[in-house]
């Protein structure tokens, strides 16, 4: 069984006291304690202060382009399903740069586990909006305030019916190890929306606003009913739910492509005798 | 014997599957086929044609002259009578087009045969294809067995009847020419043709598709695009057969990253699109540099900027190509002048592309990825087949594993994650060895000469020079790039009974195959060449500006072509004739 000191990494260049800091260590307990191993996964990142956390890990990784996590890392499941993938992404690069590619892999039902540290500001080129900031939160670029108004990542995905959807608090460790543990268990696309004080640049929503705020759902709320989970995704304001919201049993696509239904692509060998046989196709 | 058919209509109308059909029955016939399509960006209406040319010889480009006219629309008669030779014949039937106005100063045979009447009668009236189909190898009084074994094929799934229906439309269109048009006969060969053996029928685009099936491609995800799409339609077609997974991505950008990833964990990608889906690729190739992931990039030029003209040919992407995307990382590009090529340079691709952990080009075009090809055998077996990623045992092995380990060669070890403990980690900011992000100066400069500077010199030897094609010492040499080979070849055949000339045609673009003991043959024919011209399907001669940029050479002229079409062989040799007179 792996132990903690198996996943250690470089050290992080994260501000003190970042939000991003209990997400890794919650990270880490969770695959120590479903006892997985570094090899056995891949983290696939984009660019911003929360993709650089696969750095301060030890896994495969692909850390590519700001916005590009979900096509990257639906190549990697048809390439090898055997292999758990997650995505890593800050709410700029998932909800801004990488918007279209969040509303089709949740159409394809890939098998990938989504952890979006959604801190509602970018961090990494110092303090502007994000998808998430509130409507007339001011910034440097922004004197008037935002004006579009705050994209609710939770209903969107209860919208397109995406397989897990569930948001968690960097203030809540136990809680968000136990919904890291349900993603990864969770067969289907999973978003879990991770709620991240940045403090450098956010100062609104600080710790102290979000653990005002938030509160974990009720153990008898059943995430199965759709209108329900909608109804509680659009929660948002004095009353933050944290917990699964949503989820649904549909079948993931990689079960989908009969061609890799019974060996993942990756292993299967390729066959060039049979070449000479598809000339016939041009006669 | 030498003969041009245009069959022309509305989109829609179904002269594809005439010309498909033509050139699928000549073809078996033992004869050389080549055929091009010209055709707008729209799915019904407007006017598109279909060139088919018919040969004893091997023939690898369209003429201007035409022979028979199959004129579906009244544009084909308008537009086009005019090619049409003094022994040619326009076929059409005025109940589909109405009446057809006197043609100008020289009197062009006409027959108005009431296709439209034959397929009522035979059942339908979408068999006036298969009825034009009939007639025009009544013209060339060629057997209808063939035709009636292709309809059998093509029509197999909808039964007996409609198999039965469309012989007897196709033999009514066949007698009905023999019967009302004594004078429209063109003598085939018909004592060589039994000698002649079945020949294959394939494009640019099938060979593509074919050539990446032969790599051992195992992924492809693209977005549809003319005039690439024909790529993913074939591998989709074999996805079962071979273990393929294609995938249709939301966007070009996600395509893209999605070769990547599937190539990160360890099969053969490849994505394709256009020139307009590649300038949204374009940050991603710059990753599957950084990243030194293997990449096979199928590009296909359509002509102009924008949406341009989205169904028509240019030269137009080379310099993007090599050019594109930011910062310096090594790159090889690709341009295939025949179907053989474009399976060949699609292998080498897929070869170097891993070899080296670099993206590869194949840049193509409209033209050459739907004009046809004739071909007594096509060799599949050449095929260069190396797995260079690192896996299981071998993988296992290792003590340690630094996916951008620094090495003699510049190629680091490219492990398959999961198939070892080891752990596999790249990184579009600039990394260490391990994967890492990185600051250091240090570090830099050492993965910049990694990646980049031990490289090139290896790749540089891999890449072959140009063909070239004519006697020794010419007077003349005519050069190009990719698609316009068939035509300056047969040009070059044309203007040889006259002149000394030879055709360089460069396929193997870059690392541009520069004055080097490797490549010296190429560049003393070039220099000793009295007169040279550099032939183009764009308005800027992107190709001797890299030539002079890579070789300081200057071409003495240069033919540019940029209306969307492709260079007829008539109209190139009328172009090369003039640059030669005014010397």
């Amino acid at each position: 069984m792996p132990v903690l000191e198996d996943y250690k990494g470089q050290p992080p260049a994260w501000c003190p006291g970042c939000g991003n800091y209990s997400i890794l260590k919650a990270f880490k307990e969770t695959v120590v304690e479903l006892g997985i191993e570094p090899y056995q996964f891949t983290i696939v990142s984009g660019i911003g202060q929360a993709s650089k956390f696969p750095h301060y890990l030890k896994c495969n990784t692909f850390n590519g382009l700001h916005g590009r996590t979900l096509p990257v890392a639906t190549g990697i499941r048809l390439a090898n399903h055997e292999m758990l993938v997650f995505a890593v992404a800050g709410d700029g690069d998932c909800y801004g740069e990488g918007g279209n590619h969040l509303m089709h892999a949740m159409r394809r039902n890939i098998n990938v586990n989504l952890f979006v540290h959604d801190n509602q500001i970018y961090g990494l080129t110092k303090g502007q909006p994000s998808p998430t900031s509130l409507e007339g939160m001011v910034t440097k670029n922004h004197p008037f305030g935002v004006f579009s108004e705050q994209l609710n990542p939770m209903a969107l995905a209860v919208a397109l019916d995406c397989s897990f959807v569930a948001r968690g608090f960097a203030g809540e460790i136990e809680h968000l190890k136990e919904l890291m543990k349900s993603a990864i268990l969770h067969k289907g696309f999973s978003l879990l929306d991770i709620l991240q004080p940045c403090v450098t640049f956010n100062k609104i929503n600080t710790y102290e606003w979000y653990k005002k705020r938030v509160y974990k759902i009720e153990p008898e709320y059943s995430p199965d009913d759709r209108i329900n989970a909608f109804t509680r995704a659009l929660e948002w304001g004095d009353r933050i739910p944290l917990g699964v919201i949503y989820r649904n049993k549909r079948q993931i696509l990689e079960e989908r492509i009969p061609v890799i239904r019974d060996m993942p692509l990756v292993k299967q060998k390729f066959d060039a005798s049979k070449i000479e046989d598809t000339l016939r196709d041009f006669s | 014997m030498d003969y041009s058919i245009k069959i022309g209509g509305e989109a829609g109308q179904g002269i594809q599957t005439i010309g498909d059909t033509l050139a699928k029955v000549f073809s078996r016939f033992g004869y050389h086929v080549f055929t091009h399509q010209d055709y707008e960006s729209r799915v019904r209406g407007g006017h598109n044609f279909y060139q088919i040319r018919i040969a004893d010889h091997l023939v690898m480009t369209s003429r201007e002259k035409i022979d028979i006219i199959v004129a579906l629309d009244l544009d084909s008669i308008t537009l086009h009578e005019k090619e049409v030779s003094p022994r040619g014949i326009i076929l059409y039937d005025s109940s589909l087009i109405g009446q057809v106005p006197m043609s100008g100063e020289q009197a062009v045979a006409r027959l108005d045969m009431p296709l439209l009447e034959l397929a009522t009668k035979h059942g339908n009236k979408i068999m006036v294809n298969t009825v034009a189909t009939g007639a025009v190898l009544g013209i060339f009084r060629l057997d209808l067995q063939i035709l009636a074994q292709i309809l059998e094929t093509t029509f197999q799934k909808k039964g007996r009847e409609v198999v039965e229906s469309n012989i007897q439309a196709a033999l009514s269109g066949y007698n009905h020419v023999i019967a009302h048009c004594k004078t429209c006969v063109f003598p085939l060969e018909p004592e060589t043709s039994a000698a002649k053996q079945t020949m294959m029928l394939m494009s640019g685009i099938d060979a593509i598709g074919l050539g990446a099936l032969s790599s051992g491609c195992k992924f492809y995800a693209a977005y549809p695009m003319t005039p690439s799409t024909g790529i993913m339609n074939y591998l989709a077609g074999k996805e079962k057969e071979f273990g393929i997974v294609v995938e249709q991505a939301e966007d070009e950008i996600a395509a893209i990253n999605m070769a990547l990833g599937a190539s990160f964990a360890g099969v053969r990608s490849m994505t394709g699109t256009a020139g307009g889906g590649f300038a949204l690729m374009v940050e991603g190739l710059s990753l599957a540099g950084m990243t030194e992931t293997p990449l096979v990039i199928a590009l296909g030029q359509r002509a102009a900027p924008a949406t341009g003209l989205p169904t028509r040919t240019e030269q137009g992407d080379l310099l993007f190509a090599i050019h594109s995307a930011h910062g310096e990382f090594p790159r090889i590009v690709f341009a295939p002048g025949t179907p053989e090529q474009a399976f060949s340079l699609t292998n080498k691709a897929f070869d170097l592309a891993e070899k080296y952990q670099v993206p590869v080009f194949l840049i193509f075009d409209q033209y050459i990825a739907d004009t046809l090809w004739t071909y007594k055998t096509f060799d599949v077996n050449p095929v260069v087949w190396n797995d260079y990623r690192l896996r299981g045992e071998e993988f296992a092995r290792l003590n340690t594993y630094k996916r951008h380990a620094f090495t003699e060669t510049g190629v680091s070890p490219l492990g398959v994650p999961g198939e070892a403990r080891h752990v596999v980690v790249t990184d579009s900011d600039e990394h260490d060895e391990e994967g890492h992000i990185i600051e250091d100066a240090e570090t830099r400069n050492k993965m910049v000469q990694k990646r980049l500077m031990r490289k090139l010199p290896l790749i540089r030897c891999e890449i072959k020079e140009p063909l070239y094609y004519g006697g020794s010492n010419p007077r003349i040499v005519i050069a190009g790039w990719g698609s316009t080979y068939g035509v300056m070849k047969e040009a070059v055949d044309f203007l040889s009974k006259k002149e000394s000339i030879g055709l360089l045609h460069f396929s193997e673009l870059y690392p541009f195959p520069s004055p080097s003991p490797l490549t010296q043959n190429y560049f003393s024919t070039l220099k000793n060449a009295q007169f040279t011209i550099c032939i183009e399907n764009n308005a800027t001669g992107q190709f001797a500006r890299l030539m002079r940029a890579e070789t300081g050479f200057e071409f003495h002229e240069k033919i540019h072509k940029y209306d969307g079409r492709p260079f007829l062989l008539e109209e190139l040799a009328g172009e090369i004739n003039a640059r030669i007179g005014r010397l």
